[in-house]
């Protein structure tokens, strides 16, 4: 259908009915904002909650900027996925998604329950060993195989044993070579 | 890997018999928890390195700690579409861990496929226990030991405030997921289901169709979870759902069934002889309203309506999955279109539905 206005296509229609008879106007977007018939275009769920995010509360504002140094996630970027990067994320971002926590869990704010029985679980601890990792990675990729070994060691010594094994690629290599060093 | 269907005849699965306890309500109840490797990111940022690494350190781990007699471990980036589905329809796998080629696996205990292991699906590990009918607390001690085996052999991600630390913050703190597969014809029947719906949400809890998240309740089958894991023991999540919530709608669904036999008696014996007759004779049949036949006749056995003309539970549960569009694939040899599937799932039905009775 044509616009009543102009030769477009008519994407807005409007249906009035006054004293009994009915009065059909079909426009086209541009006549439609003209006339103030029509929002300005489509706005996507997630650009509408984006904006809601953005604008709700002014330490949301400053969320948006807080950044997540494990794994450079930002704020936003959580909110419009719903999923965080990486274990520190939930220290990086705990002012913020402490009340959400709150909300999604009846109230709960506080973990009870099984807690694992090593003696890790401290959270300082879990963080130096993700930067050991990551650490790791590149002197692994850089070729930096004493390096690398050194890494390991450290991370050893820290009572992380859970990759330790034949088949794993390049830190396995790393560590190989760290023993026909020694 | 060893195919969990070795033909039409064997289902394998032990849970999947929708037998034990309150089975005439309850098919089967699932427990599992989320758990995630310390020193790596979460997945939405793991590298396919990381994912990889993630994956040997899974494998190795988990095939040592010998949680079961036999542990079959499928890579499913080299698995073809087919042997994903028959995981997905067997609930072993989430429709979500099917997809896409990134490096990924589950471990499954066999024969019995009681434990599956997801690895690098929403979470690096996704550990579940399924048992026929209503078993919650045998479930739990299963995964509880399983989980201790595993977590003594490597480091999970794990905060004093938050618990073990998931990707998605809905499943942070205990990252248990306890559910409930519940056949729930007789309240369907009476309409109301509504109800059920409205007070579990009330109760926080999620309801879902046979294959979770954005399914319908085909067949009349439906899953209700938890959704709270802060703040909660795992005891008290599970002790909810077994003293309060299922014994509920156990009750709900056992009092529609009497009432719609006391009231309308004709009309119910109807619609599951119609089930059968339709089952017996059907040419062509769809997945969909094969699901909901056998859930008709599973309520007419239940209700003792068939005398001894009846098919028997165990054929019933069996073709519940067998006719699922993989299952059928799988049991034919070959892949086929929707209307060949159609033709072979109506030949399998009939010749299956009275196997136990000849």
């Amino acid at each position: 259908m044509k616009c009543d206005h102009c030769d477009n296509e008519a994407t807005v229609h409007e249906v009035t009915v006054e004293k009994g008879k009915k009065l059909e106007k079909h426009l086209c977007e541009h006549c439609a904002q003209e006339q103030g018939l029509a929002v300005k275009s489509h706005t996507s769920i997630n650009a509408l909650l984006t904006k809601y995010v953005m604008s709700s509360a002014s330490s949301q504002q400053e969320a948006v900027r807080v950044c997540c140094e494990g794994c450079g996630m930002d704020y936003a970027e959580f909110r419009q996925h719903g999923l965080l990067g990486c274990p520190e994320c939930y220290s990086s971002f705990e002012e913020q998604i402490g009340p959400l926590l709150e909300r999604a869990h009846e109230g709960g704010t506080h973990h009870i329950g099984k807690t694992p029985r090593r003696s890790g679980g401290s959270v300082d601890r879990q963080h130096m060993l993700a930067g050991l990792r990551r650490q790791l990675s590149e002197a692994v990729a850089a070729e930096h195989y004493e390096r690398a070994a050194e890494l390991r060691d450290a991370m050893r010594s820290m009572g992380h044993e859970q990759d330790a094994g034949d088949d794993d690629g390049g830190v396995g290599r790393a560590r190989a070579r760290s023993e026909d060093d020694a | 890997m060893t195919s969990p269907t070795e033909g039409p005849g064997d289902i394998g699965a032990e849970w999947l018999r929708t037998a034990g306890p309150d089975s005439d309500v309850v098919m089967s109840s699932r427990v599992r928890l989320a758990r995630n490797l310390a020193g790596f990111p979460f997945l939405p940022k793991a590298s396919r390195e990381d994912r990889r690494q993630i994956l040997d350190i899974a494998r190795r781990n988990v095939l040592d700690a010998a949680l079961a007699k036999q542990v079959m471990w499928v890579d499913l980036a080299d698995s073809p579409t087919l042997e994903r589905q028959v995981l997905v329809e067997r609930h072993l796998i989430s429709r979500q861990h099917a997809k896409g080629d990134e490096p990924r696996a589950v471990a499954v205990s066999s024969p019995d496929e009681r434990l599956a292991i997801m690895v690098n699906e929403e979470d690096h590990m996704r550990i579940q226990v399924m048992r026929s009918g209503l078993a919650l607390s045998e479930a739990f001690d299963h995964i509880d030991s399983v989980d201790d085996s595993i977590e003594s052999r490597l480091e999970y991600a794990f905060s004093p405030r938050f618990g073990f630390l998931t990707a998605c913050p809905t499943n942070v703190g205990t990252g248990i997921r306890v559910s409930v597969m519940l056949h729930l014809p007789g309240l369907k029947l009476a309409g109301e289901i509504d109800k059920v719906r409205r007070a579990a949400k009330g109760m926080s809890l999620a309801v879902r169709g046979f294959y979770g998240e954005g399914s319908d309740a085909v067949g009349d089958i439906y899953q209700i979870s938890n959704q709270t894991t802060l703040g909660r023991t795992e005891r008290q999540v599970l002790d909810d759902f077994e003293r309060q919530i299922i014994p509920k709608v156990i009750e709900y669904e056992r009092h529609a069934r009497r009432t719609l036999i006391q009231m309308r008696r004709t009309l119910v014996e109807d619609r599951t002889h119609r089930a059968l007759g339709a089952l017996r004779s059907a040419r062509l049949l769809a997945a969909d309203e094969a699901l909901q036949l056998l859930s008709l006749v599973r309520l007419g056995l239940m209700l003792n309506l068939f005398s001894s003309d009846g098919p028997e539970l165990a054929d019933v549960s069996r073709l519940m999955l067998l006719t699922q569009p993989a299952h059928l694939q799988k049991a034919i040899g070959r892949t086929l279109d929707q209307a060949q599937r159609r033709i072979a799932r109506a030949d399998l039905v009939r010749a299956e539905i009275d196997r136990g009775r000849r």
